[in-house]
């Protein structure tokens, strides 16, 4: 049963007034806890802004950082989950019930990779 | 996700949704119709009517309910049919109004309940292990009749058969959908948790074939170790399990070679063990009691915490053996902390105990036994009787993978 990153991507500047409301915050935790229920879910969490975060960069033979916000990139990773699933098509499956607890004025991605077993 | 979706998109998404909710369709139904087989069948209904409306309406918002719904209505229907059918019979002139209502699509905490019960119905002590097994797989972990019969090696006609035959005992026995209470519960419980530890293990040391690990057999049972552990949060020996299942998966990535070949405890490379099972371990741990799947789980928390073979706490895994011993008494047991032994005090005080146990009719034909004795002569430097033990255990193993790895052992005994 492979296991799946999904990265959960959104566009900071375009985020809806207020965050997540209180029905899609309530939503979402029923999600999370079926999720586990089921014996799928073997990790999720959510990233601060990334005006909190840093790139540290390895180029040339020389270390350089950069602090956030990182404002050049329209969509960044909000999220992730790491799920065990029986194939592709289940990880998308619950990706995409993740989507649709969200209200329609939110504009959000998920996007579903394998995790590459025994390295 | 519905927009856009081709015929083919939507039967794959059919098949999808169905195996990821057909345990709870099945569960649900059963609680209607009292019956797991009839259940399974009325659950297939459902799968084809989906797959008969969708591709037109498009994939509903909530697949899972739509299924559910669909299939209760069924199962309704078909319990009204047979009660009306009944009471034509008896000539009895009530109207079906009288009825008592049918139970109705339930809470989350409903549909838990009624999980948990399908795996108590699944595991009853009233089918012979393998039925359990096969039943489990199928209604719980939604694997084919086919898939099942590949992971354990036997005829697809077999399996079949044993699922067939599993349904109707459980009918004729009358077994009662529900998860007991009282005195019965601990052993109802133990056959559940034996029935997921038998299946991780088919998988994690395959007793026949040419592959030692199957992992995807892993998987499944560790899954239904997590779906118990979830269901049961108030039980020590279901995060026991889960724990101890949990730490022999995250070590699965290091246990054979590029080539398949088996590769022991001590010479795994221990940074592609996976930290994040390890870590799931660790937290089932902390909700485990000592019970015997407890006790072996604190075990395998000894290795998995230990950086290095070198930094591996002996002493205590020994005394974690002892206690797992003075609970449930087994000479693999006994062997096991022998090994332990050996390595906190010495292949001499070790080969006493496992000296002791060549009488033992259990381990009789038990490849470890001889295996264990080669190794602790050949570290005592009795080369020659090394190499005998390892080759009577080359002659037990049946797997293939074991059977070389035991006489590549003979071969270098004494000769490093």
């Amino acid at each position: 049963m492979p296991r799946f990153l999904t990265l959960i991507r959104i566009d900071e500047k375009n985020v809806p007034e207020g965050g997540p409301s209180p029905e899609l915050q309530k939503r979402m935790g029923e999600l999370l806890e079926e999720i586990t229920k089921a014996g799928v879910m073997l990790d999720n969490g959510g990233l601060a802004a990334t005006s909190e975060g840093t790139r540290v960069t390895w180029s040339g033979g020389k270390l350089s950082s950069t602090d956030g916000p990182f404002t050049e990139t329209k969509e960044v990773v909000g999220g992730y989950s790491i799920v065990q699933a029986k194939d592709k098509a289940e990880a998308l499956e619950w990706a995409s019930r993740f989507l649709r607890v969200h209200e329609d004025h939110w504009t959000v991605t998920a996007e579903v990779r394998e995790i590459i077993e025994g390295c | 996700m519905t927009a856009g979706r081709t015929t083919a998109g939507t039967a794959e998404a059919v098949e999808t949704v169905f195996r990821i909710e057909s345990a709870r369709i099945i569960a649900g139904v059963t609680r209607v119709v009292r019956d797991v087989g009839i259940a399974e069948e009325i659950a297939q209904d459902a799968l084809v009517a989906a797959l008969e409306r969708w591709p037109e309406s498009g994939v509903p918002d909530n697949p899972g309910a739509w299924l559910m719904a669909t299939a209760k209505h069924r199962a309704i229907d078909l319990v009204r049919r047979k009660e009306t059918y009944a009471r034509k019979l008896a000539e009895v002139g009530r109207t079906l109004e009288d009825a008592p209502p049918p139970p109705e699509p339930a809470g989350p905490e409903d549909i838990d309940d009624d999980l948990l019960r399908l795996i108590f119905t699944a595991c009853h002590p009233v089918l012979a292990a393998p039925a359990r097994i096969a039943l489990t797989l199928r209604l719980l972990g939604g694997l084919t009749t086919s898939e099942i019969a590949r992971a354990f090696l036997v005829p697809e006609a077999t399996v079949a058969q044993r699922i067939v035959r599993a349904r109707r005992a459980l009918a004729k026995a009358q077994v009662p959908f529900e998860v007991p209470y009282g005195s019965d519960r601990a052993d109802r419980l133990s056959s559940v948790l034996e029935v997921i530890y038998l299946v991780f293990n088919e998988g994690y040391s395959a007793t026949a074939g040419d592959d030692l690990v199957r992992p995807a057999l892993c998987e499944d049972a560790l899954r239904l170790a997590r779906v118990l552990a979830n269901l049961m949060p108030g039980e020590p020996e279901v995060h026991g399990l889960a724990a101890l299942l949990e730490f022999q998966a995250s070590r699965i990535p290091a246990r054979t070679g590029p080539d398949g070949e088996p590769v022991l405890l001590a010479d795994q490379n221990r940074a592609r063990w996976n930290r994040m099972l390890i870590r799931r371990g660790v937290d089932a741990l902390h909700r485990a009691g000592r019970g015997p799947y407890s006790l072996q789980a604190a075990i395998a928390a000894c290795h998995a915490m230990a950086a290095r073979y070198e930094d591996t706490d002996w002493a205590a895994i020994a005394a974690l053996y002892d206690q797992l011993l003075a609970l449930c008494p087994s000479p693999v047991v006994e062997l096991n902390r022998a090994v332990a032994v050996s390595m906190s005090e010495g292949p001499a005080a070790a080969l006493k105990l496992v000296d002791a146990l060549t009488g033992e009719p259990a381990l009789k034909s038990y490849h470890l036994l001889p295996s264990v004795r080669g190794e602790l002569l050949d570290r005592l430097g009795r080369a020659a009787e090394a190499r005998e033990e390892f080759e009577r255990a080359a002659a037990l193993a049946h797997n293939v993978r074991e059977r070389e790895l035991l006489l590549g052992k003979a071969a270098r005994a004494g000769s490093g």
